[in-house]
């Protein structure tokens, strides 16, 4: 389908590096995602101690999130989308969860591990940080998948549901991560096509 | 824009593995709700609205199953099957696949579960739901907290407005897990009896599992008697707190504006709310805060946790379809669990069901992340 949307911004982080629209804006060489990520919120220069507290998932969702709306001004009225998508879901807090419970003997599950059990939590973070009063949804895909994105992204704007969508992928599964997140509204350098959501996801 | 119908329907539950029986126990005030008293699941005896596992095993044996599937997938398939038969929809590329879930397959990661830990990937079980009836399109899994089963059938919508499918199947379905007892547990969340939405001696939720299944469709043939259309939808998240609602209702609010501004109706249309109503103390004041804000606290409203239980990623899905069956039958069905009201501002809670011409109703939902979402459906032969 025929739409005029474009992509204002992209972001990815995986392999220990964050990328802009297309130029590296931090990378380390560390051997861990907690040491990584710890670096890439402190390269960007966020200063919010409540991020200390997240998932794993969470803290990668919000680092690219920070990338692509940091500069946004913040106030109410700003109506920007989420739909993520990811492959694993919650799975790696919901790990942690199980272990806290696997044994009769050693039972001590915790309220701050169990509220991150739901991929969309890390959704509500970057609401809460963004001020985005504003619709979320969270989808779950074996791969990364262009075409429902794009098509579910389109309808949002077209009925004017928002006005702008934070648009993406964000996966976190033992140490394997990968984010790549962009911002769909009227005007931007790239087209918002199917194609071109790939393309730019591959690169 | 094109109308958009949900039609042939299903529950595979506690009170019952059809939607017509299921809705017959809604009317007479029966509750799927029984103490539990299962070490494996929870060191303590607790109150859950369960599926029964002989029940479930006898019924899922007709399907000829070929091969091994989790309670959760025996459960889902369960729900579609007769879903897929009688609405005739022939699988192609125009036909999708929306599983809600919260947790999927999450018993697989308890130790003694047979089945390989990769299940508890939520693109596994939709995997095995889509081969199992041969869907020709990749399935779109979506877990979204509590509002996932009502979001589900607006993300339906619009897909089949953006001309993606004809036809959508929804399955939702989410079991009671160790996983989720002992987390709602470590929350303080676990009502001690079974729950009580809006009353003053409320004390929490009550788990409860099932799956529950629904056509949506842009075609006005071959509809079923009970199916309705979506007039609005809109969702909005609080940006307050990941495990609280807000105090103000804002998210609920605007979410009940928005569906109302795309159905062009105001307040005084809607016939009945089906609410979220968890029980616990800050859900329901937060929807009697919202409600007031919306000047609907007037319009009949319940919550069906009280037959069910919390049902998580299936609740909006269930609740919706119940809704579908209380306009059919013209009958407005009882809260249960409502001692005296117990929100600081009135609300007006169905008590004994009520025979009453009605055509239009909203549902509503609210979950963690502060996701809020709502949706007004209305009689098909009315739209």
């Amino acid at each position: 389908m025929k739409t005029n949307f474009h992509i204002e911004s992209y972001c990815s982080i995986k392999e220990n590096k964050v990328i802009l629209n297309g130029d590296l804006i931090v990378k380390i060489d560390v051997k861990t995602y907690s040491e990584f990520i710890k670096h890439a919120y402190k390269a960007i220069d966020i200063k919010y101690p409540k991020f200390f507290k997240m998932d794993n998932l969470s803290k990668l969702a919000f680092v690219a999130a920070e990338v692509l709306l940091g500069k946004e001004p913040t106030n109410e009225n700003k109506n920007i989308a989420i739909v993520f998508s990811n492959k694993a879901s919650s799975l790696d807090t919901d790990r942690m969860h199980q272990e806290t419970i696997n044994s009769p003997e050693y039972y001590y599950p915790s309220p701050a591990i169990f509220v991150y059990t739901l991929p969309n939590i890390c959704m509500g973070e970057i609401s809460i940080k963004h001020k985005l009063l504003t619709e979320n949804s969270f989808f779950i895909f074996n791969h990364f998948n262009a075409y429902y994105l794009h098509a579910y992204t389109n309808s949002l704007l077209q009925n004017k549901k928002t006005e702008k969508v934070l648009c993406g992928w964000i996966n976190y599964d033992g140490e394997d991560y990968e984010a790549f997140v962009y911002l769909v509204s009227q005007k931007g350098y790239w087209q918002h096509t199917t194609e071109e959501i790939t393309r730019l996801y591959t690169i | 824009m094109n109308r958009v119908y949900l039609s042939h329907n299903s529950i595979v539950s506690a009170l019952g593995f059809n939607s017509p029986e299921v809705v017959r126990k809604i009317a007479q005030e029966i509750s799927g709700i029984s103490l539990q008293n299962d070490k494996e699941l929870f060191p303590e005896p607790f109150y859950a609205s369960v599926v029964s596992s002989e029940k479930l095993e006898e019924e899922f044996l007709k399907l000829n199953p070929k091969k091994a599937y989790t309670r959760l997938e025996k459960m889902m398939l369960l729900a579609l099957q007769p879903v897929i038969e009688t609405s005739n929809v022939q699988m192609d590329e125009k036909v999708g696949l929306i599983i809600s879930t919260t947790k999927g397959n999450i018993d697989v990661l308890e130790n003694k579960s047979p089945f390989s830990k990769e299940r508890a990937y939520l693109s596994a079980l939709g995997k095995e739901i889509q081969d199992f009836f041969g869907f020709k399109t990749e399935p779109i899994l979506l877990s979204n907290a509590c509002v996932s089963g009502v979001l589900a059938i607006a993300v339906a919508k619009r897909l089949i407005q953006q001309g993606i499918f004809s036809d959508v199947f929804i399955v939702a379905g989410d079991i009671v897990t160790q996983f989720t007892l002992s987390g709602f547990s470590s929350f303080q969340a676990m009502s001690s009896q079974p729950c009580k939405p809006y009353s003053k001696d409320r004390d929490g939720i009550t788990l409860g599992e099932l799956s529950a299944s629904v056509l949506i469709t842009s075609n006005k043939e071959n509809l079923c008697k009970e199916a309705i259309c979506v007039l609005g939808d809109a969702s909005c998240n609080d940006a307050n707190h990941i495990s609280g609602p807000s105090r103000t209702g804002e998210g609920l609010y605007r979410s009940v504006s928005g569906a109302l501004q795309e159905a062009c109706l105001s307040t005084r249309d809607i016939d009945f709310i089906s609410a979220h109503g968890t029980a616990t103390l800050f859900n329901d004041e937060m929807e009697a805060v919202a409600f007031n804000r919306l000047s609907m606290q007037d319009t009949p409203l319940h919550s069906l946790k009280g037959y069910l239980g919390h049902t998580l990623g299936a609740s909006g899905l269930v609740e919706t379809i119940i809704g579908m069956h209380s306009l059919a039958q013209n009958m407005l069905y009882t809260s249960l669990g409502l001692g005296s009201m117990g929100v600081s501002l009135p609300l007006n809670v169905i008590t004994k069901p009520e025979y009453k011409n009605i055509k239009t109703f909203l549902k509503t939902a609210s979950g963690f992340g502060g996701c809020n979402t709502a949706v007004i459906f209305q009689k098909a032969i009315s739209c």
